[in-house]
């Protein structure tokens, strides 16, 4: 499988990842040479194989709903980037 | 009388009752190696003396009480990936470089309870990404048995850590062998426990259906006791395990006459360094004449485990890191146009080049179209991978061979090469694909460099690993080898 490096800006983009132009060749190669170990895969025929979802095959546990943390904004939001008033700062979205 | 720092836990645990020497002098004493062979070697990203100081008084109180466990007093050190409130936790990223946690990770929290002292945190290949620690924010660490060559990873600074005598044990976590593979390296003990045993909670997740704690120490004796305290269920992590944790220690002597060790022929074909084989070989050797039985077995689905690994560990880590977003936490980009931009150089400016790596494959793998080609097959491959060690374990007790296909290699030979780093773990991924728990120990070296010897088990059969591991060191001085250091 060859990515070509609009197939790895356009990754970039869904992946919210600044990338310079000039590293688009080197992560093209590098991504496609990956994807050319995974192809390995299809050399077994899994149809009809379950899909594994848990390694143990166990259930997800739920726990009972009931509110069981406390309110620890005040001590979070200090290593924040910027704060004001309890609310997280970032740039203007809706004019 | 040899060094302290070669002393055994529950040596250094029975001097610290009979008072020859405080926790506070044995905390200093491994402080001071810090400040003197540290330097060159890289292991630690912070070290926390105060901290560790206060904490060793807080031993010796216990001790002086009659208070004291089989661990109080003795210093760890943590990899930098779980949390410690209070303290920077970096994961060895730049994206975390000003993160100071503000809890501690259930682990650390029970190690803390069990009377060890933090000498500080460990260097790691960043977000655990990495077979040999240099994809580290902070720079490489170095093996301390040969300083051009690296130490594994991604626990790498844990590895280098205790077999350089910086501190006596220390924890790591293992996705696809970072644990086993840097302990294989260093020449250490160093135990994967099976999915679930050890509670996540605090660690910084990487890939979450694979990912878990564990121990480097000097021994299995002396992982035993550290993995005791770690282990055990923890409400907080929703896969952890709701098991009971059997009691190690008292497992260790039990006899491994009539062992049937199984030697799957897909991890001694091409592609393993010889001397490792024949390393390896005279390791199993010693179990037969313990009383052990050989025997050949086939994983006939393992050799795609590395295929398999790196789509389910992109897949999970591209999710898992999407929360790195520059708004709550973490690096932020200066003057941001606007939302996107400030997602984007935020993470562009925060991530390396194997991170970013990693979650371009996972949001490939995931994106619309390509969800059964990549990820489903992949758990498919993952169930056959699983079924082959079942059966395997119909037929024997343990499974063993190479933790890895050579000796360290040389800093900088894999670096610009992804797909050859990747192939570094090809003895180790289906354990993790498995979620069942595995061990490397060290066995003869090969041309001067520690070898690895991986031990295989079914699901929580760690107390039976140990065993096994502890038998050995019993009747071999291999583990007891240390590296010749020189001064920072």
């Amino acid at each position: 499988m060859a990515l070509d490096t609009s197939d790895v800006a356009k990754i970039a983009h869904l992946a919210r990842l600044s990338i310079d132009d000039g590293e688009l060749d080197h992560f093209s190669t590098e991504l496609s040479n990956i994807l050319d170990l995974v192809e390995q895969m299809n050399a077994i025929d899994t149809s009809g194989v379950e899909p594994m979802a848990h390694p143990l095959h166990m259930a997800q546990r739920l726990r009972s709903d009931q509110v069981t943390e406390m309110n620890h904004r005040d001590r979070f939001q200090q290593i924040a980037p910027q704060t004001e008033d309890g609310l997280y700062l970032v740039p203007k979205v809706i004019e | 009388m040899s060094p302290i720092h070669d002393q055994s836990i529950s040596a250094l645990s029975a001097a610290l009752q009979a008072g020859e020497f405080s926790a506070r002098e044995l905390t200093e004493h491994y402080l001071g190696r810090i400040e003197q062979f540290n330097g060159p070697i890289n292991a630690y990203i912070s070290v926390t003396a105060k901290l560790a100081l206060t904490a060793a008084e807080q031993a010796d109180e216990r001790l002086a009480a009659g208070h004291a466990g089989p661990l109080t007093g003795i210093p760890i050190a943590h990899k930098d990936i779980f949390c410690t409130n209070g303290v920077k936790t970096s994961c060895g990223s730049r994206m975390l470089d000003n993160f100071v946690a503000p809890y501690d990770a259930t682990v650390v929290e029970r190690l803390q309870a069990a009377g060890m002292p933090m000498l500080g945190k460990t260097n790691m290949d960043e977000f655990a990404m990495g077979s040999s620690n240099e994809t580290s924010f902070y720079g490489p660490v170095r093996n301390p048995w040969d300083m051009e060559r690296v130490p594994g990873g991604s626990s790498g600074g844990s590895a280098a850590a205790v077999a350089a005598g910086l501190c006596v044990a220390a924890t790591g976590t293992d996705t696809g062998g970072s644990i086993r593979q840097p302990a294989a390296f260093c020449g250490v003990t160093g135990i994967k426990p099976t999915y679930g045993r050890c509670s996540r909670w605090g660690m910084i997740a990487f890939a979450s259906s694979l990912d878990q704690a564990g121990v480097f120490a000097r021994s299995a004796a002396d992982a035993a006791l550290v993995l005791q305290a770690m282990a055990g269920f923890d409400e907080r992590d929703s896969t952890s395990a709701n098991a009971p944790v059997p009691d190690y220690a008292t497992q260790l002597d039990d006899s491994i006459d009539g062992l049937r060790i199984g030697l799957p022929k897909e991890y001694f074909g091409a592609g393993l360094d010889p001397g490792v084989a024949t390393s390896v070989e005279a390791a199993i050797k010693e179990y037969e004449a313990l009383g052990a039985s050989v025997h050949e077995i086939s994983l006939p689905n393992a050799p795609l485990s590395v295929p398999v690994y790196y789509v389910v560990a992109p897949a999970e880590c591209s999710s898992n890191l999407a929360r790195f977003d520059g708004v709550r936490y973490g690096h932020r980009c200066e003057s941001a146009q606007d939302l996107e931009d400030l997602y984007k150089r935020s993470r562009g400016e925060g991530f390396g080049t194997e991170v970013k790596r990693r979650i371009m494959i996972g949001t490939y793998v995931l994106s619309a179209g390509y969800y059964d080609a990549y990820y489903l097959k992949a758990q498919q491959l993952r169930h056959l991978i699983s079924d082959d060690f079942r059966r395997a374990f119909e037929q024997v007790d343990v499974i063993m061979g190479p933790t890895t296909p050579s000796t360290a290699f040389a800093l900088g030979a894999k670096a610009n090469d992804p797909v050859a780093m990747y192939l570094n773990d090809i003895y180790t991924i289906a354990t993790n694909l498995a979620g069942l728990p595995g061990l490397s120990i060290p066995v003869a070296p090969a041309d001067g460099m520690p070898v690895g010897l991986q031990l295989i088990g079914d699901v929580f059969q760690e107390g039976r690993l140990l065993n096994i591991a502890h038998r050995l060191q019993q009747a071999t001085d291999w583990h007891r080898m240390a590296p010749r250091l020189t001064l920072a």
